[in-house]
């Protein structure tokens, strides 16, 4: 169905008719959550903040976003859980992060450990199963390094998995071992196990070899987790342009990776939400500039590979980037036309993660369709309104409890990449250099932005807007579609993609062509059922 | 290969769990109550075990599964989380109007040792309850026993909370199905109604997480069992609990709550466990067994006389949940199958016994573990030092069939990854044939993937 664009609701009227159904302290907190877009203002989304206990939320917690999403996608780490069975159960291959160890490589992804904590050790603690559990899986294993993660009892209990990880690598000599704090408590989603992950990676792992990469143009990829092969598209387009990942944070990645990525010259920045704090600190302490960047979407793409042409100056890269470009772009704009024939005009909504509801925006816009509502479900402000917002964002008691690491310049490997006048230039020129502009500033006046968004808000939107389609997580995926409008999963993509890269776009128009093209929504009622239905419309008309 | 790393050589292991055979308790309960009519399921503890747990229900059913978490931060695990309970009650009641909403615990509200019953009781008090709405509750700290020991606790906290008594004993005979499928619940019913007996069957979770697509989502879909329904329990003849992991607790709450007696069985999976389940029913009732089971019974048996061949002597790994071990163990016994390795992380003395019952002679020679590290890594260490014939089990068993070219039959949870178990039982006369079906299916399948071009035959 295409539709008219002033065939749409009014946001603030939808916005209404929604609180009206919260108890009224919940319909005072969500307000702040939910935003009629305005370009000309400068307006502020209450996020980051506490889920309304009882209100369904899409959200997780801190362990979700530190194991399952900053260190899931590394291969050679064991990555032990210390806790009940069912934290590392449920993280067991579920994000469908690929990687490619190749015929002998390490691969511990398709294992799942734990310490499968017992009542007995919630009473007596935890630290010495924990300490034999590494000294197992290094005895079976022998790994290059252990990862520990608390689950929520074991900071309740008061287990030190720092010292038992600190003690466990000297012990071992070969096996670096290392602990995260990221009880699901902590925090007000994943996004706190995000900035865990990264203070631990930062302190334990990146530096830890000088050895300077191979190739010409070296830069780090943070923030992409290689979903169903992501990785692997947009690792053969920086090939074909002749740019050199050292490091991927974090998919598809090793620890060999980590330890060796400070020695790269540019950082792209992808997920800002989840990695942004690996970034500043790569910078503060070895002086690696970072750039935002997307590759989601065929434009977002060609910007991104031209970003980095630019950043190094080089005539040949840039020459190269554009051949590349070229190459690709053809292929992309033939799959468009033909989804577009369809597409044009139909209606999304995006509610998922902390960059993938901006991100995936682009890839809308290409299939000429509208975004009339979107909304993360961990980001912050800055994700939204832009990093202009940082130093007026106020620092609550959850968001105080995550450590901030204290970085410096590092006395001896500290070097600037680029002059400071040339990082101006550069962000003149658009790079968002040390910048994320947000998702507000992009999206169109009137669209409604919802920050974690509840069960009853969801029902509600699709019942208001009828989108044609609805993008979000497996939670979600059968409640939307059970309302006869078919839900694209976007952390997993339901089993397809990928969607990132040329060959990635292609992917995802082909795919939001078959979503909203499927014959079966059109099937959905009993023929007599539709039958009944019509015949009470004449008999009304009759009757009248 | 996907599992690169395991040796062959067992090595003892004490405190590392790797792959395990079990998830945790308070899924159990998730999916327990969802087997109530109009109730939601609430955890109460780190937004992340409720995501985690309707993220893992909603990939095996490809259905909505709803349910609310107390959302814990620092704070409450610090101070408790009666006020977060206390907000959500409230919330839900407003915003979601279920009838009941069913709270569960988790290892973080368990640790910092919340009473959920006081909470409760609180909530009542302050009015957050509107009439005829209940709150049940169950605890399961996630430290204890596995994800079949929290189903089993919420089915008694189904019991404690709404199980009742009008006074005059009824002919109805109460079943607890275990955690089985809603295809599962469906049989029973089928099979109750074709043999005459008028039966509660609780939790009963179909038409529920196997709703059709209308177009329109119900919250809380047609199906589960009903208060009134629940309010009844206590004047029936008797309970049938089938399997006595999942089972038991809520049939002997009933019994010391009511005095009805019940009789712990065998989930009827296979030939003999169904013929125990028939006989059971008919002498809790007092009728009949209709000629129709016989001519059932019969198919089921006729699919076995006519393939013996390709079961015989066939040496099989399994792993899963006791009480679906149990009677699926001994209906491969029926078939002259080869229990050869069984795994279950849920701890229990009575699982190994229970496989003892079943295979007799043969049980010495089987390897059996359940509990601590009775894992998934145990279970391919074993398979590499004594190659099975085929394995079954839920969907992390393909990773551990493809490396060493074994046939997969999935039964059991999760299945993440094919369709059908919510809609084809396993349980009766005919859950065997489809059991049968699948076995066939993957034997044969791989004898015409692999049989040489001299060897492939038309008919099998």
């Amino acid at each position: 169905m295409i539709r008219p664009s002033n065939d749409l609701p009014d946001p603030a009227k939808i916005k209404e008719e929604i609180l009206k159904q919260y108890p009224p302290k919940v319909a005072r907190k969500r307000n702040k959550s939910m935003v009629v877009n305005d370009s000309k203002l400068n307006q502020e989304i209450q996020s980051n903040v506490r889920t309304v206990p009882g209100i369904i939320t899409q959200r997780g917690c801190t362990y979700a976003g530190c194991k399952g999403v900053v260190l899931g996608p590394t291969r050679d780490i064991i990555n032990l859980v210390h806790g009940p069975i069912g934290c590392s159960f449920y993280a067991w291959l579920t994000r469908r992060n690929q990687t490619d160890p190749g015929p002998d490589g390490e691969n511990y992804m398709t294992y799942c450990f734990s310490t499968d904590m017992q009542d007995d050790n919630i009473v007596f603690g935890g630290e010495k199963k924990l300490r034999q559990a590494i000294q197992e899986a290094y005895d079976i294993f022998h790994p290059k390094a252990i990862g520990v993660f608390s689950t929520c009892p074991v900071g309740l209990i008061g287990d030190d998995v720092h010292a038992v990880a600190k003690e466990m690598k000297e012990k071992l000599g070969d096996c670096n071992v290392f602990g995260f704090s990221c009880e699901g408590y902590k925090g007000v989603s994943q996004s706190a196990g995000h900035h865990i992950a990264n203070n631990q990676l930062f302190k334990h792992v990146v530096g830890l070899n000088d050895e300077k990469p191979k190739g010409k143009y070296n830069i780090n990829l943070l923030g992409e987790y290689n979903i169903s092969g992501d990785g692997f598209e947009i690792d053969r387009l920086f090939k074909a342009c002749g740019i050199n990942i050292v490091c991927t944070f974090s998919g598809n990645s090793t620890i060999g990776a980590f330890e060796q990525s400070h020695m790269a010259d540019l950082n792209l920045v992808m997920c800002h939400r989840s990695i942004n704090y690996m970034a500043e600190m790569m910078e503060t302490k070895f002086g690696i500039p970072w750039i935002k960047i997307n590759l989601i979407g065929a434009e977002a793409t060609a910007k991104t590979l031209r970003k980095v042409g630019e950043y190094f100056e080089d005539k040949d890269l840039q020459d190269k980037i554009e051949e590349v470009i070229k190459k690709e772009m053809p292929a992309v704009l033939k799959a468009q036309k033909k989804a577009r024939a369809r597409t044009e005009g139909k209606l999304a909504m995006l509610f998922v993660g902390g960059s993938r509801a901006h991100h995936y925006q682009e890839l809308f816009k290409e299939l000429g369709m509208k975004v009339v509502s979107a909304g993360y479900e961990f980001a912050h402000r800055d994700d939204y309104e832009g990093r202009k917002v940082l130093p007026t964002i106020k620092v609550d008691a959850d968001s105080r409890n995550i450590e901030e690491l204290k970085v410096e310049k590092d006395p001896k490997r500290y070097k600037p990449r680029a002059s400071e006048e040339k990082m101006n230039e550069l962000r003149k020129k658009g790079l968002e250099v040390s910048d994320y502009v947000g998702m507000m500033p992009e999206m169109a006046d009137q669209s409604l932005i919802v920050d974690d968004i509840t069960h009853w808000e969801s029902e509600k939107l699709i019942e208001y807007y009828k989108p044609d389609v609805f993008c979000a997580g497996i939670k979600e995926k059968y409640v939307v579609q059970k309302t006869g409008i078919p839900l694209k999963q976007l952390h997993s993509y339901d089993y397809g993609g990928p969607y990132a890269g040329f060959r990635g776009a292609i992917n995802f128009y082909e795919e939001i062509d078959r979503m909203t093209s499927t014959k079966i929504w059109k099937k959905l009622k009993a023929p007599w059922l539709n039958a009944s239905a019509e015949s009470s419309l004449r008999a009304e008309y009759v009757s009248a | 290969m996907l599992l690169r790393h395991t040796p062959k050589e067992v090595a003892e292991r004490t405190a590392l769990t790797i792959s395990p055979a079990k998830t945790c308790q308070p899924i159990g309960a998730m999916y327990a109550a969802l087997g109530v009519h109009a109730c939601l399921p609430h955890s109460h503890g780190s937004q992340g075990c409720c995501a985690y747990h309707r993220s893992a229900l909603t990939r095996h059913y490809k259905d909505p599964i709803m349910a609310g978490t107390s959302s814990f931060t620092e704070g409450s695990s610090v101070f408790g989380g009666q006020a977060n309970l206390l907000q959500a009650i409230n919330n839900i009641f407003i915003t979601y109007d279920p009838d009941i909403i069913a709270v569960h615990t988790t290892c973080l509200s368990e640790t910092i040792g919340d009473d959920v019953h006081q909470i409760v009781t609180k909530a009542i008090e302050d009015g957050k309850v509107p009439d005829g709405k209940k709150v049940i509750y169950c605890n399961t700290p996630s430290y204890v026993g596995s994800h079949v020991t929290g189903f089993s606790n919420m089915v008694a906290g189904i019991v404690r909370g709404l199980a009742a008594s009008a006074g005059t004993k009824t002919r109805t005979v109460n079943i607890i199905p275990g955690w089985v499928e809603p295809s599962d619940m469906r049989e029973i019913k089928r099979i109750a109604k074709e043999m005459g007996v008028s039966i509660i069957l609780f939790p009963d979770t179909s038409d529920v997480v196997d709703s059709p697509q209308t177009g329109k989502f119900q919250m809380y879909p047609d199906g589960g069992v009903t208060q009134a329904e629940m309010a009844l329990t206590g004047d029936s003849v008797m309970t049938l609990a089938l399997g006595a992991f999942a089972s038991e607790a809520g049939a002997r709450q009933l019994d010391i709550s009511f005095k009805v007696p019940f009789e712990m069985l065998d989930i009827p999976i296979g030939l003999s466990a169904t013929d125990r389940f028939i006989q059971a029913l008919s002498r809790a009732a007092g009728v009949e067994i209709p000629d129709s089971f016989v001519a059932e019974r019969g198919r089921l048996v006729d699919v076995i006389t006519d393939m013996a061949q390709y079961f015989y002597g066939k040496k099989i790994a399994l792993f899963g949940d006791p009480d679906q071990l149990i009677p699926l163990t001994e209906f491969l016994m029926d078939l002259n199958m080869i229990p050869q390795h069984i795994v279950s992380g849920t701890p229990g003395k009575k699982f190994r016994k229970g496989i003892e019952r079943v295979t007799g002679d043969l049980f010495e020679t089987i390897n059996v573990k359940n509990g601590a590290q009775a894992d998934m890594f145990l279970l391919h260490q074993w398979i590499k030092n004594d190659k099975p014939d085929l394995i079954i089990g839920n969907t992390y068993g393909k990773y551990i069939a493809r490396d060493e070219g074994i046939p997969f039959v999935r039964m059991g949870f999760p299945i993440l990854d094919r369709v059908g178990h919510s809609y084809f039982p396993t349980v009766g006369y005919t859950g065997g044939i489809r059991i049968l079906e699948k076995i066939l299916d993957a034997f044969l399948n791989h004898k015409d993937a692999t049989c040489s071009e001299v060897e492939m035959e038309l008919v099998l």
